[in-house]
């Protein structure tokens, strides 16, 4: 699941981060009054913290560009035709033109809104958020997603719009029509 | 290569205009935690304020912190740029004037006018209140945003000026000549560098501000004058990116003059040094469509710009100043205090933090992390865990009675209180994020209540160590606004 990996990522991260800082305050208290060494030798270290930031950051920053959830890339070889939802937002409803779609086989929401700007987030029965894109007055979005188990999914708003955006929730059904 | 070496400049004092500037910067931030707290206290469902006042407190807390951010970094700046160009004192205190006028405004409207459209305001939500608020309250919050912009762009325009009149031009001042030609070592020092570089993107941030919010207000009384909701949409996260990021560039002024002063050890603007600064200064403000990557109709090669523009402005931030920071302590002899403490702290917050932002950046972790707490969880981590602490390492600084005093145990629970908590409310808005929780919402599901009830313990750690600290910096005002020796040598140093 992205999120986890996006979690440990940032722990492994941060913690090397702390440990870097940690290392240097313990041992910031015993001077060497001739800074110049000290100073060629921390530059042949960050040359080596450059590049070793190119090498791991490089290639994940184009691995994760080649899927893409815009366009047709996302869910566009699954097979059979997509199932269209159209899916427009008002405050504080979610208007679906259907809200039963089959397993294994693509959706296509076409995702607008009637007044101001919301978020169209696709939860799985475990509320994990699994799709999303925005839903904007005057544009469409096309969100592809095919999903892989039955079950109840839910739409929560997930961009601010008033009083009750906590509350502006829906429901799609995934199974046998 | 040039050669570099520590030169000492005397600790100065604060003037008058700098005290009232953070001054007002602690008072209003103090305010802006509680309401913070208030705010998780509402999510976990320990307190009962409702939906309607958890919105009104979001769009105080919003507009306040990145306001208040503003005030502080400004006065971090402004009070150690004026050691190198000659500054308008003047219009310094028109900006602080402007920006209180601009406050009572917003809180007008909020207080008296119910309005909650949070602090980015998006096109048309201020215009289509269902019966929520006024007209004039909208126009009210708007007309306060502009204002303070309008005295913060006055405030940049001088600082451009006194930058011109002293280098020539924006890239001497950006060190150019040293870092595209030759490195006499004679480039402008850090503060001056990080003050054009912050100069030159918040006059462009604040155009672009004060012309959306232009454009708003006459769409709020003349509603036949409609605006392309996308472009309004990245014209306020243009703004909004350049101006919260700025606030860090300023503060991190602080970290470059004073841990040398601590540390008897150069900080000077080699070619990395510049090159990075120059290189963020085009990264702030070209990475903003990573705040669009959900909205599919933007045009793709810009949501992929926002992409790879992340991963990149981390490297200036680890290499350069994180690295930088770790460099001149590393058996340094600094004594710690609570000023080199706090700024040390800064740049652990700043750097730790920029690891969940560039993971947020990349589209497809985007794609299920878009507005959910994952997003105050990595801005908060730089801005209260790294800007906060730049600042209140600079009051500690300003305000230390003299070279060789021990603070009280007080002062040193209250940072690793601060510390703590910092990173215990953050990890609980980023734990809540990869659980899937979505932001700005009153009401949390009944599975989400036990990070907003931690978030909200360790919230509240953070509001009484921040207490701790404004009271110590409100009882030592006189002592920061007098010329004297505060950094004291390192040990085993050579006086």
């Amino acid at each position: 699941m992205m999120q986890e990996i996006a979690w440990q990522l940032s722990l492994v991260l941060m913690t090397l981060v702390a440990l870097g800082f940690g290392f240097v305050a313990i041992n910031s208290g015993v001077r060497v009054e001739d800074y110049t060494p000290l100073q060629k030798r921390a530059y042949r270290i960050r040359s080596k913290l450059f590049w070793t930031l190119v090498a791991v950051l490089g290639p994940a920053m184009i691995y994760t560009l080649l899927d893409l959830p815009y366009g047709t890339s996302r869910a566009g070889h699954k097979a059979g035709p997509a199932q269209v939802v159209e899916a427009t937002g008002h405050q504080w409803r979610w208007e679906l033109s259907r809200d039963r779609v089959v397993r294994d086989q693509p959706v296509e929401f076409r995702v607008t809104s009637a007044d101001i700007n919301h978020g169209f987030g696709i939860y799985d029965a475990d509320m994990h958020l699994v799709a999303q894109t925005q839903a904007m007055p005057g544009y469409t979005n096309t969100l592809r997603h095919t999903f892989t188990a039955d079950g109840t999914y839910r739409i929560l708003c997930m961009e601010y719009c008033g009083i009750a955006h906590h509350n502006m929730m829906s429901e799609i059904k995934v199974g046998s029509l | 290569m040039a050669n570099y070496t520590y030169e000492h400049t005397p600790d100065r004092g604060a003037t008058a205009g700098v005290l009232a500037y953070l001054g007002t910067a602690c008072a209003v931030l103090l305010l802006m935690m509680l309401v913070g707290l208030l705010m998780r206290l509402e999510q976990a469902q320990i307190i009962d304020l409702g939906a309607n006042w958890f919105y009104e407190l979001m769009t105080l807390h919003g507009a306040g912190m990145v306001g208040i951010a503003g005030i502080a970094g400004a006065a971090v700046m402004w009070h150690f740029l004026r050691q190198y160009v000659e500054l308008s004192p003047a219009i310094f205190m028109a900006n602080l004037a402007l920006f209180l006028v601009g406050v009572a405004m917003i809180i007008g409207s909020i207080v008296f006018g119910h309005f909650h459209a949070a602090w980015t305001f998006l096109y048309p939500m201020p215009s289509k209140a269902m019966g929520m608020w006024s007209q004039e309250a909208a126009a009210l919050f708007m007309g306060g945003l502009l204002v303070i912009g309008v005295g913060f762009l006055l405030m940049h325009l001088d600082i451009a000026r006194a930058i011109i009149a002293r280098y020539g031009n924006f890239a001497r001042a950006l060190g150019w000549p040293q870092l595209f030609v030759h490195d006499d070592g004679k480039a402008p020092p850090p503060t001056v560098v990080a003050s054009t570089m912050v100069t030159i993107v918040n006059i462009v941030g604040l155009v672009v501000g004060a012309s959306i919010l232009t454009m708003m207000l006459v769409n709020l009384y003349l509603p036949e004058f409609t605006i392309d909701p996308m472009l309004a949409k990245g014209m306020i996260y243009f703004f909004g990116h350049v101006f919260i990021n700025a606030t860090i560039y300023m503060a991190v002024i602080a970290v470059y003059e004073i841990l040398p002063r601590y540390t008897q050890r150069p900080w000077k603007a080699n070619r990395v040094f510049l090159a990075s600064w120059s290189a963020s200064t085009l990264m702030v403000m070209f990475i903003f469509p990573h705040h669009l990557l959900m909205d599919f109709a933007f045009p793709q090669w810009m949501l992929i710009m926002g992409h790879i523009i992340g991963y990149l402005n981390t490297v200036p931030i680890l290499v350069v100043t994180g690295y930088g920071a770790l460099m001149i302590v590393f058996r340094s002899g600094i004594r710690w205090d609570m000023a080199s403490r706090l700024l040390f702290l800064s740049l652990f917050g700043w750097a730790a933090g920029a690891m969940p932002a560039f993971i947020d950046g990349t589209i497809t972790v985007n794609y299920v992390m878009h507005n959910t707490l994952w997003v105050p969880g990595h801005f908060h981590t730089y801005l209260l865990l790294g800007m906060v602490a730049m600042v209140f390492g600079f009051i500690y600084y300003l305000g230390k009675p003299a070279q060789h005093v021990r603070e009280s145990w007080l002062d040193r629970a209250a940072f690793w209180g601060f510390t703590s908590g910092a990173l215990g409310f953050t990890l609980s808005f980023l734990y809540a994020g990869k659980e899937s929780v979505a932001r700005r919402y009153a009401v949390h599901l009944p599975e989400w209540l036990p990070y907003d009830r931690a978030g909200s313990l360790f919230a509240a750690l953070v509001v009484a160590s921040s207490l701790i600290f404004v009271l110590r910096f409100f009882s030592r005002l006189g002592a920061a606004g007098r010329d004297y020796a505060r950094a004291p040598l390192a040990q085993g140093a050579a006086a």
